[in-house]
């Protein structure tokens, strides 16, 4: 079968199995290893992608069913081949440590900075619920997002 | 996942058509969240997936207080629909505290209510509302009451060529609302959940109560005993507390790893004074 997408803002047409997730594609297909494969479903966050804007579990689409959706990985928030603002934050406040959830954690973080874009550590925290981590403790993820919050903020208004 | 001959159908007919070729072998794909999980550990194993996602039910409308939902209605939309924040505000409460952010960008009505999971948010609130589901085969459509709809766990009246296509509910604007919960973990399916509905009257009794709970039962269960306390009584905190420990005395929960059935009822009667306390304070500010 013929999976449509538009990944990172290209149009691709990619021949997959009726069984194959949009991870199984992503990852053994296309290579894509920004996207991590973790529990399989739906619970750990680390296979997280946008699908137009919206976090997923790429876990849990079949890859057959995507019919032209636009889909981001980690790929696609990089700014000219450097690191998104937000990335930096995670660096510089060490909110990184073996790094396997952070892809997932970052475009958590984006998509709802898109719909709410002056959360506060509670909402952050909300937003991440479903986004574990086994290294960090949230704590330097948190402060990441709200030193990141509170730098957009000064730069935009 | 086992090998599945996936077809997208363009129509409810063509969905129908299927189901009824297929039979058993069938499984409907709509949000995923379920289904899916099931195929990656080879819980469910059909021979053919029919994804529904083409067909047109994804309308959320309100007409003289009464609210139909199409089955493909995200659990998203729930949340952020001006429209049910308006005229049924406890849809939002609810959807909010289902799974994670992930999960409420694809999962959808219709497959939270087909799936049954007795400690899903969705059936109780269904049930409480005292919603219909509508439902349809290639033979025809029929409604059944969300009360009688869920026959136990992961198990419904739905026959095997049928599928869920919307719900409709009397919208209840003018009652308070709340949901309270109580999960191990962030995300997890609830120990305990409940869904409280109280309008009062003008002179401050109240006038009709719903309650239903999730995860105390193999199915949703409509906790009468809560209502007929409150009904016709002022809702100070006392009386609160009395239909909340009808409610509890009412129930038998089962164990699990985790949880004792003794403890899951404490707790059951625990949110359910606070849901009845909430419903009762945006009550009376709406009344």
């Amino acid at each position: 079968m013929i999976a449509r997408l538009v990944l990172n803002g290209r149009a691709r047409e990619v021949e997959v199995r009726p069984n194959q997730t949009l991870l199984e594609m992503l990852r053994d297909t296309l290579g894509v290893f920004d996207v991590k494969e973790g529990c399989d479903e739906g619970v750990c966050g680390v296979c997280t992608v946008l699908l137009d804007g919206r976090p997923a579990s790429s876990c849990l689409v079949l890859a057959a069913a995507l019919r032209g959706r636009a889909v981001t990985t980690l790929r696609g928030i990089e700014r000219d081949g450097g690191l998104h603002p937000l990335q930096e934050a995670f660096v510089r406040h060490g909110a990184v440590q073996c790094g396997f959830c952070t892809p997932g954690m970052l475009l958590t973080v984006l998509a709802l900075l898109e719909r709410e874009p002056r959360p506060d550590r509670p909402a952050i925290r909300a937003a991440l619920e479903g986004n574990l981590c086994r290294c960090t403790g949230y704590a330097k993820i948190v402060d990441a997002v709200e030193a990141y919050v509170r730098a957009e903020g000064g730069r935009d208004g | 996942m086992h090998p599945f001959d996936y077809v997208a159908a363009e129509t409810l007919e063509e969905a129908l058509g299927l189901l009824r070729e297929h039979g058993d072998e069938a499984k409907v794909l709509a949000g995923g969240q379920s289904l899916v999980p099931m195929l990656n550990y080879r819980l469910a194993r059909p021979g053919v997936v029919v994804d529904i996602n083409r067909l047109p039910l994804g309308d959320i409308s309100v007409d003289d207080g009464r609210l139909r939902l199409g089955a493909l209605v995200r659990h998203h939309q729930l949340e952020e629909s001006d429209v049910l924040a308006r005229r049924c505000p406890v849809l939002g409460e609810a959807a909010g505290l289902i799974g994670n952010v992930r999960v409420r960008t694809l999962g959808t009505v219709g497959g939270s209510l087909a799936h049954a999971d007795p400690a899903a948010e969705l059936p109780a609130v269904m049930t409480a509302l005292d919603a219909r589901i509508a439902v349809a085969s290639a033979s025809g459509r029929r409604t059944i009451a969300a009360r009688e709809f869920f026959t136990g766990p992961l198990s419904t009246a739905l026959a095997p060529d049928e599928i869920v296509t919307g719900v409709e509910t009397p919208a209840l604007p003018a009652y308070g609302w709340a949901v309270e919960e109580m999960s191990r973990r962030a995300g997890d399916f609830a120990v305990a959940a409940v869904v409280a509905l109280v309008s009062v009257d003008r002179r401050g009794r109240v006038d009709d109560a719903r309650v239903a709970f999730g995860g105390v039962a193999d199915r949703p269960f409509h906790a009468r005993a809560a209502e007929d306390a409150l009904r016709g009584r002022e809702p100070t905190t006392e009386s609160i507390a009395r239909a909340a420990r009808a409610a509890r005395e009412a129930l038998d929960p089962p164990s699990d790893a985790f949880v004792s059935g003794a403890y899951r009822r404490l707790v059951a009667g625990v949110l359910c004074r606070r849901a009845l306390a909430r419903a009762v304070a945006r009550a009376l500010g709406r009344a």
